[in-house]
């Protein structure tokens, strides 16, 4: 009886491109939790020396205060936008006071982190990845480890701490200027009446609302950073390995985004339900 | 300085392999102190391979790496830093950082992680005398980008002695690659001086027969993860081996030759 040629089976040959698949993606996995714990590994003793500081400090100014127009802009449009969408149904309701309400505790929860964190991946994480990738394809990264310096400790751990700490601040700056927007359109696009406006956020939104979106956006900071640092030292070499690594950064990035949101979503939404109560926003 | 006179490097049995590409086939090299050794080889062949093999940036799937004395191929990440303090690089791409100036590339490696801890303008000054032993006083502020591709294989040079004490090791990874012939002169009168002047023991990579007689006390030639030529550059340049002097006299390889043509037709 002949015998069957397995790798002519599509089934098998399926079956082993998804193996080899699967094995590479737990590799690259493992990796990463490694990698991660190495840079978090080195964050005490980076924020205890002078060196420390001198190298986080300009990582600050790079990730942070480089990405607050464009974060600014973002977060104004976004608020701006959000009253024109539900300008029409308060309106129909005689609902328009309670409008502003809604669009800063939805800019607060959820819209403020989430699109700090996207702008901050796009723009800091591709540059973080670029750098890193081009310093790994021409043997900086090797030349440190020859010097006896870990990359990991000097070229991580402050971009972590960079993106980990300023995500935050970049939300407020979203949160902040998403309700300037909305303020402008409401008052002058639809003629809204003002103190409303401002007395019904007062009544709505809570610290929680606010403090949630930051805890959030903590976990989006730390994890740009990350993703972002792990694949530009992880590129393949050439040209076209850093651009490759940049557009996985972002992708893995911002897919992390929303999982992140999901899940803490959800479990910031139970443990409000636990301690306050249910809350109605209208 | 190693305190006796035998080999300050030694490889013994190291094999290495990049999925089924057997790259190192149970090489054993010791390379004696104070003097120039040159590996050559044709592009692809393992030289810059063994070079990382002796700095710890590879380890060998099999066979021991020793400097003086000590095994060190199997040692931890922290327990290599003292390893690294007494064997520099110069990589091929120079590998100087971008966001530093010159200055500060230079001095990295004493700033960063040496002991004695130096304070700044002493540091400072080694770094601007390192300069001057390669010929760039004055380019402290400038940046990489600003440099020429000499320059920055000089300011990569530099780099590799800025330790104090200075380094017992400097290995090479193609160090006239790229350059025109005055400047690749340049370099490897360079390479001479710091045998001289630093008197500090070189492993030179290259593919350049030139470099390979001016700076060689002995060359070796690497050919599919063995060695097939090992003596002076004036004993290598006379081997009777044809792979040997086909690659001493540039000339190309007749299976390379019959797949040009092989293509063309």
């Amino acid at each position: 009886m002949p015998r069957r040629n397995v790798m002519s089976d599509p089934l098998a040959r399926l079956g082993s491109g998804v193996s080899s698949a699967l094995a590479r993606f737990f590799l690259n996995f493992g990796r990463f939790w490694v990698f991660s714990g190495h840079a978090i590994e080195f964050i005490p003793v980076e924020l205890v020396g002078l060196r420390g500081w001198r190298r986080l400090l300009p990582q600050c100014f790079y990730i942070g205060t480089r990405s607050v127009p464009v974060i600014m802009m973002t977060g104004t449009f976004i608020g701006m936008v959000l009253i024109v969408q539900g300008w029409a149904q308060f309106d129909a309701a005689g609902l328009t006071d309670r409008l502003g309400a809604i669009v800063v505790t939805s800019l607060c929860l959820e819209l403020g982190p989430v699109l700090a964190g996207v702008m901050l991946a796009g723009r800091a994480g591709g540059a973080l990845t670029a750098e890193l990738g081009t310093m790994n394809v021409t043997e900086q990264l090797l030349a440190l480890r020859s010097m006896g310096a870990d990359p990991i400790r000097h070229l991580v751990t402050p971009r972590f701490l960079a993106c980990l700490t300023l995500a935050p601040l970049l939300t407020c700056y979203a949160n902040l200027m998403g309700t300037l927007g909305a303020f402008v359109v409401y008052a002058g696009v639809y003629g809204g009446d003002t103190e409303p406006f401002w007395y019904w956020i007062t009544q709505t939104v809570q610290v929680w609302d606010l403090g949630s979106g930051l805890f959030k956006s903590l976990f989006f900071g730390g994890a740009i950073g990350l993703v972002s640092c792990y694949n530009g030292f992880h590129c393949d070499p050439g040209a076209q390995g850093v651009g490759q690594a940049c557009t996985q950064s972002f992708v893995i990035s911002f897919i992390l985004i929303l999982m992140l949101d999901l899940f803490l979503g959800l479990v910031l939404n139970g443990l409000y339900d636990v301690w306050y109560g249910f809350r109605p926003l209208i | 300085m190693s305190d006796n006179d035998g080999p300050i490097i030694e490889l013994r049995g190291v094999s290495k392999s990049f999925g089924r590409q057997h790259v190192l086939d149970q090489i054993n090299l010791a390379i004696e102190t104070r003097k120039n050794t040159v590996i050559i080889g044709r592009s692809g062949t393992g030289k810059s391979v063994l070079l990382k093999h002796i700095v710890g940036l590879l380890r060998p799937d099999r066979g021991e790496v020793y400097f003086e004395g000590q095994q060190i191929d199997r040692l931890s990440e922290a327990a290599w830093v003292p390893i690294r303090q007494q064997i520099s690089c110069v990589f091929q791409l120079n590998a100087l950082f971008d966001s530093m100036t010159v200055l500060e590339n230079v001095a990295f490696p004493m700033t960063e992680n040496r002991r004695g801890r130096l304070d700044r303008d002493r540091v400072r000054e080694l770094a601007r005398r390192c300069l001057e032993i390669v010929g760039l006083a004055g380019f402290d502020p400038k940046y990489p980008a600003q440099l020429s591709g000499g320059e920055k294989k000089r300011v990569a040079i530099a780099r590799a002695i800025a330790i104090d004490p200075p380094p017992k090791v400097i290995l090479y990874d193609e160090p006239t690659a790229g350059l025109d012939p005055q400047r690749s002169d340049v370099i490897n009168k360079l390479i001479r001086q710091m045998q001289a002047t630093v008197d500090v023991t070189g492993v030179v990579v290259t593919h350049d027969m030139k470099t390979a007689a001016e700076v060689g006390d002995r060359v070796l030639m690497l050919y599919s993860g063995h060695f097939i030529a090992d003596g002076t550059p004036a004993e290598v340049l006379r081997a009777q081996d044809p792979r040997v002097r086909r690659f001493a006299q540039g000339t190309a390889e007749p299976s390379d030759i019959s797949s040009l043509l092989a293509e063309q037709e």
